[in-house]
């Protein structure tokens, strides 16, 4: 299976991404360039964090228009997976490909830490690896994790099933003594409709090696590879 | 040459060259200087570039060593680590323009350092910070209105740190945060970058081959930071300083990021010949600097540089230190490769110049000579002062007395855990992004040292900032001796082996006689324990004129300690692991301590921290120090790590051994330490005594022979405390219980007193 690491100018979770997914992980992984519009090849796609075109405007507010991120709109509607990781994530809100948005963190600040997630849904192809409840610890790095959508949008989210992590303590509560930032419904991973795009705040690539702390981020690379390879084989089938 | 203003000794006078240094001038150029060739030399031959103050001292520290791979002088110092790997890395002050404007100063500061280290070839993967500030708690004798400032620096210069290294994306990982009254007016923003290069790939400054094209690349110039290196960082502080705030430069942390990826692409083509950054003195100091190092002349034309704004004459283009600039020189006919890649980073790139070989820095505007000088003597041949040195007199001060024996000591362990420089700075280092680029194996917090991991290899790094400008002021150079020691400890309880330093020198007004004697007993204290130690000054720099209406700030050597673990994963944390582990006091110099006289522990007692905060006493002497038995120490904690005998390490500082115990016992889970003290000496001592050669370790009960054996071989007592409990820290000394309280509630009051001091309400003024 071939990852793609998209470089915006400002990634900077680039390497990271590549790291995990490459060294670790052990699959094959390529940097696509932020004017690049060809994804050919590719069965997957990381949006990276980072500060992409300084991030002076809106978090992802530029990036959003950058020529790749035409070929990932299309690359998600042909059904590819799409990860966006922080600043990822921010660049998936604003391209509209998931909904909702990000506010500047509750206390003002940008915060670095371990937070504790819950997977709240296994069947996706993001968590096929965790299981449903599982609770993983991973590090927080922003200033704008804040997020925020209409009523009817955390209404239809929690419908379908769409929210894929939620912030918890350590012990699985997902109350507002585990929630780092003040997001609402302590959503920290969202899936879109079609269950293919997904963006999340917290950084599974800093969590793949227990040397680093945690190897609770890895589970996130696994299910992606694992699905893909379910998938190929039904295929051929 | 033109229609420009005519330099006068008067002019010069006012551009802070003295007669003699004027008279210099025009021996070099043979007639009066242009006005500005009169700015190149005024920045050129400030204190800040040219350390004409500090050369003839900075000479007596040791630079040399088989791991050095560049000393000071070029942009940063290069280490080797094995594996063909060499560590990059430098300490800078950013002192001036943070106290001026702290949110700008700062984070222009970060910028400074990390191009020092890209422009050697190396990738940044950590930077450290050593902060100090004002009192940001109301103090008796400190007003509300100093303390609402000092907050406003500290807050600006975090976020200011935070905004460059977060989006520039290299972890801060650690350093340390004090607070005395002495940097009120004059706060302290040190920065220590760290990175990796190959040794085969490092690039130099040198400016090599006539005709080799001369390229501007980055950010445009503008009339920002004009004589930041001269009006601002070599003079001191008035009423006036605000009006300085134009001389401040402006950061632009995501075209930092683009130069750092766009220069390494570039150095990895081959065609780049030389580097070097346009930091303080801009492109006054990267042509000729790189001219006189590589024995060459440069000529470049003003027209072609990049400008941000219209009519700036050759006088201000060639002082702006607008930031994010970088000039190098390419290999000739290759320089399109050069042009490619920084096109591809969105980067303007211009070729302004050329390499010569008449010596010459030569600045065209237009076709007309705007400046011409010899380069070497610019460089090398400015002044070098043998400045008056003279030892102040001082008050005695009257020392602080022991409490009476067998006095509960738990109120006093908790003012000192709550005071704002022992306190948690867990406030600060969350908002700083430490985990990015996935090498932190040790990030703030927890662990003496910061441990990177060196991707690639098996191999870590560790790195410890320190100073202690309380002990310097009362004695320079054991405060000195002290600083080198206690970074070195820190970096071999994390287990690693110390390797090299670098250090950032912060001083008053290099003028005044005391003053001077200060910074040349804290040379000689710096030179003796890194040639006791083995640690090398392989760079840093020398900040002087910290002082703001005459007050000179405690004269602070701060000290970067860079140290290598051959297998990162027996990297030592500082906290307990396990119920029931025994904890060992490991004491190098444990026989001379014992028969200390009364009057020597009140001396060093006074110069505590627990003194300070409990006493309101600063007075007496730092304890002596055995730099034998620091080194004994620092081998035995670096073989207990790599043998994986004991299970956490913290040294002795700071407040004491009590302290030690305490932030062993934070952060693990409820686990605290029960311990039986005994000695001759009084408890205050015993419990807050900051002698050092000393580290607590915790380790399984089945293997403590094996700890004493390892000791005895290196000649280090190692006395079993106690132990680790779940009952709430406990200490007793000589039979009687002197320390009992839950650690929770020890944990709270340090983890959380500077973030509530920080928002705590001030007594209204007057």
């Amino acid at each position: 299976m071939k990852f793609g690491v998209v470089v915006f100018p400002g990634s900077n979770c680039d390497h990271d991404a590549h790291h995990a997914a490459g060294a670790v992980l052990g699959q094959s992984v390529e940097y696509v360039w932020h004017q690049s519009e060809n994804l050919d090849g590719l069965d997957a796609v990381i949006l990276p964090g980072g500060f992409s075109y300084g991030d002076y405007l809106r978090t992802g507010a530029i990036a959003r228009f950058s020529p790749v991120m035409r070929a990932v709109e299309r690359f998600a509607r042909r059904g590819g997976l799409v990860l966006g990781v922080c600043n990822g994530f921010q660049i998936l809100l604003e391209a509209g490909l998931l909904p909702g948005a990000m506010l500047r963190n509750r206390g003002l600040r940008f915060v670095c830490r371990d937070v504790w997630l819950r997977v709240e849904s296994a069947d996706t192809a993001f968590t096929c690896a965790a299981r449903k409840g599982q609770v993983l610890r991973m590090p927080i790095a922003h200033s704008d994790g804040n997020y925020v959508a209409e009523p009817e949008t955390l209404r239809e989210l929690e419908r379908s099933g769409r929210i894929l992590f939620r912030y918890v303590t350590p012990d699985g509560r997902a109350d507002d003594a585990g929630n780092p930032n003040g997001s609402m419904a302590n959503i920290a991973g969202i899936l879109n409709e079609e269950r293919n795009v997904m963006g999340m705040m917290p950084h599974p690539e800093r969590a793949v090696e227990t040397l680093m702390g945690s190897a609770d981020g890895l589970v996130i690379f696994r299910s992606m590879a694992e699905s893909l390879v379910r998938q190929a084989q039904q295929m051929t089938a | 040459m033109g229609n420009e203003i005519v330099v006068t000794e008067k002019l010069a006078a006012e551009h802070g060259l003295t007669a003699e240094e004027f008279a210099r001038v025009r021996g070099i150029l043979g007639r009066d200087p242009t006005f500005t060739e009169l700015g190149i030399f005024s920045v050129q031959w400030s204190e800040h570039c040219s350390y004409k103050s500090s050369r003839i001292h900075l000479k007596r520290l040791p630079t040399g060593g088989p791991q050095v791979v560049e000393g000071p002088g070029e942009n940063a110092g290069a280490v080797d680590i094995g594996e063909g790997l060499c560590a990059v890395f430098k300490i800078e002050s950013h002192n001036h323009p943070s106290f001026v404007e702290p949110f700008q100063g700062a984070a222009t500061g970060v910028g400074g350092i990390l191009r020092d280290i890209f422009t050697m070839g190396a990738r940044p993967i950590a930077v450290l910070d050593s902060l100090r500030f004002g009192p940001v708690t109301a103090a008796p004798g400190v007003a509300a209105e100093v303390v609402a400032r000092n907050r406003r620096i500290l807050d600006g210069v975090i976020r200011g740190i935070s905004f460059y290294g977060n989006c520039f994306g290299v972890p801060t990982v650690g350093g340390e945060i004090e607070f005395e009254p002495c940097y009120s007016r004059n706060p302290l923003v040190n920065v220590l970058a760290l990175g990796i290069a190959r040794r085969d790939g490092l690039f130099l400054a040198k400016a090599r081959g006539e005709n080799n094209p001369v390229v501007y690349v980055g950010a445009r110039t503008g009339r920002d930071g004009i004589h930041g290196a001269s009006l601002l960082a070599s003079a001191e502080f008035d009423e006036r300083s605000a009006e300085k705030r134009p001389n401040v430069q402006v950061a632009d942390p995501f075209m930092e990021k683009l130069l750092l990826e766009a220069c390494l692409e570039a150095m990895a083509s081959g065609a780049v010949v030389a580097i070097q950054d346009m930091g303080a003195a801009g492109l006054t100091c990267s042509t000729s600097e790189m001219a006189s190092r590589g024995g060459t002349g440069i000529e470049i034309d003003l027209a072609r540089v990049p400008r941000r704004e219209s009519g700036m004459t050759p006088y201000e283009i060639m002082l702006s230190e607008s930031q994010e600039r970088m000039l190098l020189v390419a290999e000739r006919g290759r320089q399109g490769e050069l042009m490619d890649v920084f096109r591809k980073w969105g980067l303007e790139a211009v070729e302004i110049g050329k390499v010569t070989a008449d010596g010459q820095m030569r600045v065209l505007e237009t076709g007309r000579v705007a400046a011409e000088i010899p380069a070497h003597p610019l460089c090398e041949e400015g002044p070098a002062y043998a400045r008056p040195i003279a030892q102040a007199v001082t008050k005695p001060v009257s020392l602080a007395d022991f409490a009476p024996e067998g006095k509960p000591l738990t109120e006093g362990l908790e003012r000192v855990l709550a005071s704002p420089s022992i306190a948690s700075k867990r406030w600060v280092w969350e908002q700083y992004d430490y985990t990015v680029r996935t090498n932190t194996v040790l990030g703030p917090g927890r662990a003496d040292a910061a441990v990177m991991r060196v991707k690639g290899t098996r191999r870590g790094l560790a790195l410890s900032t320190d100073g202690n400008g309380r002990w310097c002021r009362l004695d320079p150079y054991l405060g000195a001796m002290h600083a080198v020691a206690e970074s070195a400890r820190n970096v071999a309880a994390s287990g690693a082996r110390p390797l090299a330093a670098t250090n950032c020198l912060n001083f008053g007004n290099p003028e005044k006689p005391e003053v001077m004697w200060q910074f040349s007993r804290a040379i000689d204290g710096v030179a003796e324990a890194c040639k006791a130690l083995g640690t090398p000054i392989t760079g840093g720099n020398v900040s002087f004129y910290n002082e703001t209406l005459g007050e000179p700030i405690d004269p602070t050597p701060v000290i970067g300690i860079l140290g290598l673990l051959d297998d990162v994963s027996t990297a030592l944390g500082m906290r307990f692991r396990a119920e029931g582990d025994v904890i060992v006091l490991l004491d190098a110099a444990a026989a001379d301590a014992a028969c200390l006289p009364r009057e020597t522990l009140a001396r060093e007692f006074s110069s505590s921290e627990y003194a300070k905060t409990v006493r309101g006493v600063a007075a007496g002497a730092p304890p002596a120090i055995d730099l034998a038995a620091e080194k004994r120490l620092m081998n035995l904690l670096t073989e207990l790590a790599s043998e994986r005998l004991v299970v956490s390490a913290h040294d002795i500082s700071s407040g004491g051994l009590a302290v030690a115990l305490a932030e062993c016992a934070f952060g693990a889970g409820g686990l605290a330490p029960v311990v039986e003290l005994a000695g001759n000496a009084p408890a205050e001592s015993a419990l807050f005594g900051e002698r050092g050669a000393r580290a607590v370790v915790s380790i399984e009960p089945a293997r403590l022979a094996r700890l004493r054996a390892a000791a005895a071989k290196y000649g280090v007592q190692a006395q079993a405390l106690g132990r680790v409990g779940r009952e709430g820290f406990r200490i007793a000394y000589n039979d009687r219980e002197i320390v009992r309280a839950p650690v929770g509630r020890l944990e709270d009051l340090w983890s959380n007193s500077l973030e509530s001091a920080l928002v705590l309400p001030l007594p209204a003024a007057g």
